[in-house]
């Protein structure tokens, strides 16, 4: 099996990429279960070698893009007038790829301050149009650029707070481009102005690629500028990591905390070493808040690891963890240990650790997991910011409680060890479920949740926010939810189905997906209920179900079986096709109330 | 550096570059021989032939290369220095 590539994580060697991308591609290109989705380039420069290099760093994601590029500078033309080929393309993604060299007009010093207004809002409002536009003609996100900075100052420092310095006047556009995208879903920034700054602004806007190719940046530079855009597609359609897998001695603090003891490991304000490593916690820590649920796996005592993780002077505590693997087990096997006690696949795990030993190991047993080459300490941060395993695109509610939930299914763990009854378990729980039709608050979890099941998915069809938007004001779907609730705290927004009506009596599943956080509650046979329920409503009298194996859901697939489904057809692929006629459908949930 | 060396470099970042393992260049080779070398493409074969010899071309120099021979005699000159 063709496995993603170290090559293509930061930090990266951006000539040998360049060099060797045609080998690198046709590597790729035979991953399995590659995603395919249409991605159109309107530039506002030759963009030729970033579509080159976001091909490969997709393809190393699982994303299998089919491109569309416009003409050299056409990126307003094709937005505002419209043009026939890119209508047909149908784009799933639209990056707008403009820079500081497509500002028509900068203040001069003689201008006042009346005309340097209007000049900011003439050149905003030419961006504004594009993007209503392709709003309006397109159901695709929008990926575009904010300006770097310019590489020569007229007015010296006073260019970036005098309002006739072109410094002060992109950063005032940005501004303004960051407002539109604060309050317009489906429209992304891609942060040139920090990519450009970190890769050194001088050698990004090397000229001679400009006035040789029309490159708005050194094509060195492109492989950066590539990785930074792959990342939020990724994020967009599910692919971000999901949990942290840590190492303890010499990677959350300094020393070995069973040789060393307690009182000497380096952690804390007091010495740089100690430092350096109480900001790693920090940082790690700050990713709580993003939903980014933390483990340890530890060669160690588990005595040793708890006195470690309680140092006075450290900031991660036990109870930020969810589970702590602390003994002398091989890495690789407690990694799928805490896979398999979360419910999560494995390849969503970003394993850090300092042994390189162990991180190959682990990245050789584990396909898909995450293993940043950290080198030195201080370099701990930087290098796990820059793959932005977490890149944040739409963050949801569930998101910042996620850690609480997890605590709370511990605490589900625990009481059900008390009964002898299944059933008894469940009806302690007293889970209430809202069901309900697709409303506006929840569709940017539902389109989260297409993304990130891959488990309790029986299609596996994929829906970005513009698709599930589509689809909630659509009459020829019926398109549920369900919310569950119990003693131990509120799951939320847990599960989905989508039917397609078709021929007036027939209802055709294009998906039913679950978080594999309620599995065992019997929360599916009370969205089957319910879909029966608005089914009929509708005089649907045949529901169509569908079960398209992948490698991660065999979970689900006798599913509809269970469910009293009758299998019509199975083709090569072992694709399934099921049908139930609803005519004397009886309720089969007895354990959830449905409000 | 000999220009038998420099040839043979040569050789493997085009080899890399267009994916074309029976690709020989000589002094006469002109972006016509190849079949994908192409303005686009030219960039991507400046920048890996800088980053093998550890130099960089100038703009007059990239406009007026005309084969690769041309292109040998600047790696030469600045190997020299």
């Amino acid at each position: 099996m063709v496995k993603s590539m170290n090559e293509l994580e930061y930090p990266f060697d951006s000539e040998f990429l360049i060099k060797n991308k045609k080998k690198i591609k046709k590597q790729l290109l035979q991953k399995e279960n590659l995603l395919s989705k249409n991605i159109a380039i309107l530039g506002g420069s030759t963009t030729s070698e970033i579509k080159n290099m976001l091909e490969i760093f997709l393809l190393n994601y699982g994303i299998k893009p089919n491109f569309y590029e416009s003409e050299y500078n056409k990126f307003y033309e094709d937005a505002v007038f419209g043009n026939e080929k890119l209508n047909n393309f149908n784009p799933d993604i639209i990056y707008i790829h403009t820079t500081n060299r497509n500002i028509t007009n900068y203040p001069s010093v003689l201008d006042d301050n009346k005309t340097v207004e209007e000049m900011l809002q003439a050149e905003y409002t030419k961006f504004e149009k594009v993007w209503n536009s392709l709003l309006k003609n397109f159901n695709a996100t929008i990926i575009q650029n904010n300006f770097e900075y310019p590489y020569y100052r007229l007015l010296g420092n006073k260019d970036a707070s005098d309002i006739h310095g072109r410094i002060n006047f992109i950063t005032r556009l940005n501004q303004k481009f960051y407002d539109y995208a604060n309050t317009t879903k489906n429209f992304f920034i891609n942060d040139i102005n920090y990519v450009s700054s970190c890769y050194g602004l001088d050698k990004w806007a090397n000229q001679f690629y400009w006035h040789m190719y029309k490159y708005a940046m050194e094509v060195p530079a492109i492989p950066y500028l590539a990785f930074n855009i792959a990342n939020i597609i990724k994020s967009i359609y599910g692919k971000n990591k999901k949990a942290f897998v840590l190492d303890l001695d010499n990677t959350l603090w300094g020393g070995i905390v069973g040789d060393d003891g307690v009182d000497n490991l380096s952690i804390g304000p007091e010495v740089p070493s100690g430092q350096v490593y109480l900001e790693f916690q920090q940082y790690l820590k700050e990713h709580k808040k993003l939903g980014i649920i933390l483990n340890v796996n530890s060669k160690n005592d588990y005595e040793n690891a708890i006195a470690g993780l309680n140092h006075p002077a450290g900031n991660l505590k036990p109870e930020d963890f969810i589970i702590i693997k602390a003994n002398w087990n091989p890495k690789n096997i407690n990694t799928k240990d805490i896979a398999e006690e979360l419910n999560l696949g494995a390849d969503s795990f970003v394993f850090v650790d300092d042994n390189p030993a162990e991180r190959k190991i682990v990245k050789t047993y584990i396909e898909g997991i995450a293993t940043p080459e950290i080198d030195i300490p201080e370099n701990y941060i930087r290098i796990i910011d820059k793959n932005a395993y977490f890149e944040v695109t739409n963050f949801s509610e569930e998101d910042i409680k996620k850690t609480e939930l997890y605590k709370d299914n511990a605490k589900r763990s625990q009481m059900m060890a008390t009964f002898d009854n299944y059933d008894d378990y469940l009806k302690s729980l007293k889970m209430v479920a809202e069901i309900s039709t697709f409303k506006p608050i929840y569709l940017e979890r539902i389109s989260q949740l297409s993304n990130k099941s891959n488990q309790f998915n029986l299609t596996t069809k994929r829906y970005s926010l513009a698709d599930i938007e589509e689809v909630a004001n659509s009459d020829d779907y019926i398109k549920i939810y369900g919310k569950l609730e119990d003693i131990f705290g509120d799951n939320g927004v847990i599960t989905v189905v989508i039917g397609n009506i078709k021929n007036k009596t027939e209802l055709h599943l294009d998906l039913w997906i679950m978080s594999c956080r309620v599995l065992k509650r019997n929360m599916e046979l009370a969205m089957m209920d319910e879909l029966v329920k608005r089914a009929t409503a509708k005089k649907i009298t045949t529901i169509y179900g569908y079960y398209y194996p992948t490698q991660k859901n065999k979970m689900v697939k006798d599913f509809y079986d269970d469910l009293g489904f009758e299998l019509v057809s199975t083709d090569s692929k072992g694709n399934k096709t099921y049908k139930l006629e609803l005519a004397n459908y009886e309720n089969k949930n007895n354990v959830i109330e449905v409000i | 550096m000999k220009k038998e060396e420099i040839y043979e470099r040569l050789n493997n970042v085009f080899r890399d570059i267009f994916d074309d393992e029976t690709i020989v260049v000589n002094a006469d080779t002109t972006s016509a021989d190849i079949e994908d070398w192409d303005s686009l493409e030219h960039i991507n074969l400046i920048v890996a032939i800088e980053q093998e010899f550890g130099m960089k071309f100038n703009m007059n120099e990239v406009t007026s290369m005309k084969n690769v021979g041309e292109m040998v005699d600047i790696i030469t000159s600045r190997s020299n220095k």
